[in-house]
């Protein structure tokens, strides 16, 4: 008898806890967005990929056993015509064509490939953003001006999108000479569209939904909506196309700097750079292409299993 | 015998590092030939998971499991291989969904998707079957059907692509229609059109009928036995009339008292139930409506509360249901409480006119939600 | 009824739509009449039902009546202050006193705000409440009235069940001390048991409050319940308006008949009972409604006379206001119904209406 009323009690107690519930603090989209990353076995991998690679792109410089730019195979007389010698006990990855540490190059040349990266996307996310923000706000709660401004907005981005991204790079480049930052502008532009088109698209639709019309019927100013409702509700997109464009900007930054569009000085270490100087040497050392291609490819990698990740964990319709 | 027996039927999900869902845990109930049976309830109780289940049309994926009974005609279809419930459904069984547009495939003519039943399960074919298919639809009420039939989906309106779903389900006469809450997304005109058309087409071909709705008007207009659903199991089972003039089960009770009624008075109080319907127990752990049950009592908690049958082919899965007018208790009520407790240590011992006070759980919720 | 005693006034309501077709340059190829002439008024501290099926307009003139959706024609009166030539400045000034409630919860809360935010915006808005303690006192006052707990100031939307939500977006509505609430659906994307709580608390809050509710909804029932007045819309207009007993008891227009024969009744009885008018065929398209009067495609008793041709005007029989030619022989019995064959509607945008169609699409329907 006591056993069962204590059995009973217990489950009472279980039961009362389903009534008061402990008063812990609300948690935002936000903040679930990041629990269901953390979650995400795709998540981790592509985080601790990229974390190695700024961790690389920081430190490495600091760390690399010889100089990145130091001839030493040309010195040593190891580089002859048609010989390059491959790894040999403190050079890991071998000798480039100059005579240069592989291996050190690589590493140093992690961070020219992640600044390049990061610049180019924020060149495009900036200007994609402004352009796609103002015509989204315009033309979900602009009236008959606001559409105006949306159309005149979105017909140049038209044009932008028409043009093949490589050849308005490729322009882009002869126009504004040879150099890194051509290489960064020319990425961030080739990228303005996409951004632009995602966030008007998302914007508009914010802009139509119910608690903007609440906001609207509550009082508050457009402006106001704009920027506290519209805006935050439609980043989420703008993000992860981010995080992706990283990859793909990384991508065609070493095409540029493969076509020759890319810093002048050679001898500043860059992944495309390199691949670019692997191919006339590909039969007699095609691991010079091969370290720089994976390299690039594993980054590229780290930042589209983040970017995917993050784009499961902010799909509102996987909210509960 | 039973056309349809459904014993025990159990749906579970389960996925790796979540919660197993008992999406149905341990549905019975049996339809006759015939027959119109309603299952009722509220989102989330399982009445649509539990036809897609006797249908087999559940999406295949890991960490589905089906369990129990669903003997239809001497077969129990849950251990059916595809190819032969293919045949039964749509011959034997069919059904109706909800959202019309969405089970009509759009890029295909109307007249093509019902003679294309007509081929699959009667073997017929070509002007056959297109007159056939022209009369069907005239059947159940749409107009001019030979031009009908060469249009598609988008250009009928929701009633009229109702009706073209029905007239698929009746395509080869079944013993037994599932119409899950064939009219929830229609208006009330033509809500009132669909229902009498499967209330004719029921009437007319001795077709049994198996009811899904949230909808305690449909019900009471249509339904001979009414299943009420509470959170994945069937808590009362009743004839139409008894169900809707003395509900026993708090949660029928509270269904009840919820719904504004055409015909009462402005400004009458409704009697909601209070709490969600996300405040539920585990069944193992008692009866899943304690939380927000106003009858509650020292028993609902514990164990899962046995279904009682009563009189008149009607049970119910309550310890302490709502009293009958004329009814003493002793006979109908005291009988079937477990009597593990002592009487007279718990206040509330089960005795239905008792208010309802459980120690340590203070008095039974009013009508604040928990969330 | 003397004038002070009229909250909301409505007088001849129009709102169009324009059909665009084209690629480039759009072209207006029709107009979908969503609200076409409608005039009516709500007594102060009373509730005012809009009943009617998807597409009859409802939402549009709740809309309208708040000024969300601009009206293409007829006034708007709020105690004496017509709304349609207000300057925007003031018209944000005045929406403190008129609130909305939407028919989705979750959808008319931003899922990025926790509640105190959702509260508070409105205040900030008008400038009510000293400072954050006064606005907290405002909110927490607020939150008690509409059944919430404190701690959910801290929550955000997604954290909360259907009926909570509900309650959440109530108590943004109320948080201004509005005078007049337009409820657009207010329970109709709720569990049953949960809609008899929001139906209880509105009634609840209206005794204590004193507020002027507009419902809207096309359950009857739900309407019956909380409404002193019902206005029954089809196709854009009123075509029966009634103390909401006498509605019941005494239906005068046969679309008001048919609809009130076809709304399911809890009660076997009286579902065996009743006897059903079910009207033949779908609602007409809004951007082609039918000549004269607009129900006479699919009325029971339509005459060959008058209904194809002569728009019917609402008029007054025995304190009920109905727009149909031959109400009294109706009522009286002299008119019997007949049966009618139903025409065939097309779905909007689709089969022979015009391709483009840029009504806005109605939340507050029952599609």
């Amino acid at each position: 008898m006591t056993i069962t009323t204590g059995k009973k009690k217990q489950k009472i107690d279980r039961l009362s806890e389903l009534a008061a519930r402990e008063d812990e603090r609300g948690v935002s989209l936000w903040q679930e967005a990041f629990r269901r990353l953390r979650r995400n076995p795709a998540a981790i991998v592509g985080t601790v990929i990229l974390a190695i690679f700024v961790l690389v792109a920081v430190v490495g410089p600091f760390l690399v056993p010889y100089s990145p730019t130091d001839t030493i195979g040309i010195r040593d007389g190891l580089i002859k015509p048609g010989v390059i010698p491959g790894i040999d006990g403190d050079h890991w990855l071998g000798y480039d064509h100059q005579g240069r540490d592989e291996f050190s190059r690589l590493i140093v040349g992690a961070r020219q490939t992640l600044l390049v990266g990061v610049v180019s996307t924020l060149i495009g996310l900036a200007v994609g953003a402004l352009i796609g923000g103002v015509a989204g706000a315009a033309a979900g709660l602009g009236g008959r001006w606001g559409r105006w401004i949306d159309s005149i907005l979105m017909r140049f981005i038209d044009m932008m999108l028409a043009l093949p991204s490589l050849l308005l790079a490729v322009s882009i480049a002869a126009l504004l000479g040879a150099s890194l930052t051509t290489v960064m502008i020319a990425v961030g532009v080739v990228s303005v569209p996409v951004f632009a088109r995602l966030l008007r698209g998302s914007m508009i639709s914010q802009a139509n939904s119910d608690y903007v019309l609440a906001a609207t019927s509550l009082g508050v100013k457009k402006p106001k909506i704009a920027l506290s409702h519209v805006v935050p509700n439609s980043l989420a997109p703008v993000i992860v196309q981010a995080t992706l464009t990283l990859a793909t900007a990384i991508i065609e930054a070493a095409a540029l700097s493969f076509l020759g569009l890319g810093n002048p000085d050679t001898s500043v270490p860059e992944w495309g750079v390199m691949l670019a100087d692997a191919q006339q040497y590909i039969d007699i050392r095609p691991g010079l292409a091969v370290y720089p291609a994976v390299a690039i490819i594993i980054t590229a990698l780290g930042f589209t299993l983040l970017g995917e990740a993050m784009r499961e964990a902010l799909d509102p319709k996987l909210r509960k | 015998m039973a056309l349809l027996e459904v014993d025990d039927l159990s749906v579970t999900f389960s996925r790796r590092g979540q919660r197993t869902v008992h999406a149905v845990d341990g549905v019975s109930f049996s339809v006759d030939a015939g027959e119109v049976v309603g299952l009722v309830g509220e989102s989330g109780c399982g009445k649509s998971v539990t036809s897609l289940a006797i249908m087999g049309l559940l999406p295949k994926q890991p960490g589905l499991r089906v369990g129990g009974k669903a003997v239809f005609d001497g077969t129990d279809l849950l251990q059916l291989d595809d190819r032969s419930r293919r045949d039964i459904r749509g011959r034997d069984v069919a059904m109706i969904f909800q959202d019309p547009l969405s089970s009509l495939n759009p890029v295909i003519p109307i007249g093509l998707q019902v003679t294309e039943v007509l081929t699959r399960h009667r073997g017929m074919k070509g002007a056959a079957a297109e007159k056939e298919a022209a009369s069907l639809l005239d059947r159940v009420g749409i107009p001019d059907p030979k031009r009908r039939l060469k249009e598609y989906p988008h250009q009928l309106s929701g009633g009229m692509r109702q009706r073209a779903l029905i007239a698929m389900a009746v395509a080869c006469q079944p013993r037994l229609l599932i119409a899950d809450e064939p009219t929830t997304a229609l208006d009330v005109t033509i809500q009132a059109q669909i229902l009498e058309l499967l209330k004719d087409l029921v009437r007319d071909s001795g077709t049994a009928l198996v009811m899904i709705t949230h909808d305690l008007g449909v019900v009471a207009g249509m339904c001979d036995t009414v299943n009420v659903l509470y959170a994945g199991r069937v808590v009362e089972t009743a004839r139409r009339r008894p169900l809707f003039r003395e509900p026993r089960h708090p949660y029928t009770v509270g269904l009840l008292g919820s719904v504004p009624r055409l015909d009462a008075g402005r400004g009458e109080r409704l009697n909601p139930i209070p709490g969600s319907v996300r405040d539920v127990l585990p069944w193992p752990d008692g009866c899943a409506f304690a939380p927000r049950c106003t009858r509650r009592v020292d028993e609902c908690v514990g164990e899962p509360p046995e279904l009682v049958l009563a009189h008149d082919g009607r049970s119910y899965r309550c310890v302490n249901p709502a009293p009958v007018p004329g009814l003493t208790p002793a006979e109908d009520v005291r009988a079937v409480v477990p009597t593990d407790a002592q009487p007279g240590s718990v206040p509330a011992q089960a005795v239905p006119d008792d208010p309802p006070t459980v120690p340590g759980l203070g008095p039974a919720p009013r009508e604040e939600e928990k969330p | 009824m003397t004038e002070s005693d009229i909250l909301v006034e409505v007088r001849d309501l129009k709102v169009h739509f324009p059909i665009k077709r084209g690629v480039i340059f759009d072209r207006t190829v029709g107009q979908v009449k969503a609200v076409d002439g409608v005039d009516l008024s709500i007594p102060r501290g009373k509730t005012y039902g809009l009943v009617g099926e998807s597409g009859c307009g409802k939402s549009t003139l709740g809309r309208a009546l708040l000024q969300l959706t601009p009206p293409t024609a007829g006034e708007v009166s709020f105690d004496g202050v017509e709304l349609t030539t207000l300057p925007a400045g003031k018209l944000r000034a005045m929406r403190r006193r008129m609130q909305m409630i939407f028919q989705d919860p979750m959808s008319s809360l931003d899922p990025r705000q926790n509640v105190e935010s959702i509260l508070t915006e409105g205040l900030q808005a008008h400038g009510i409440g000293a400072d954050r303690d006064d606005r907290r006192r405002i909110i927490g006052e607020t939150l008690d009235a509409v059944g919430l707990p404190r701690w959910a100031l801290s929550r955000y939307p997604h954290e909360f069940s259907g009926g909570q939500r509900q309650r959440i977006g109530i108590a943004r509505a109320l948080v201004l001390g509005p005078d007049l609430i337009v409820a657009d659906e207010p329970v109709s994307a709720l569990d049953v048991s949960i809609q008899a709580q929001v139906v209880n608390l509105l009634d609840e809050l209206q005794e204590s409050l004193g507020l002027t509710y507009l419902v809207i909804a096309h359950d009857l029932a739900v309407v019956r319940h909380i409404s002193d007045v019902i206005g029954v819309m089809y196709l854009g207009a009123l075509v029966e308006e009634a103390p909401s007993d006498r509605l019941y008891t005494e239906p005068l227009h046969p679309y008001t008949r048919a609809l009130m024969s076809a709304v399911p009744v809890p009660d076997p009885d009286v579902e065996d009972r009743r006897e059903r008018i079910l009207l033949a065929g779908d609602l007409p398209s809004p951007a082609n409604p039918p000549s004269g009067c607009r129900f006479h495609t699919r009325c029971p008793w339509a005459q060959p006379t008058r209904c194809a041709d002569e728009r019917p005007a609402l008029r007054e029989i025995r304190g009920s206001r109905v727009a149909c030619h031959w109400a009294e022989q109706i009522a009286s019995g002299e008119l019997k119904p007949h049966a009618v064959s139903a025409e065939v509607v097309r779905p909007e945008g689709e089969g022979e209406a015009p391709s483009v169609v840029s009504a806005p699409s109605e939340p507050g329907s029952y599609v």
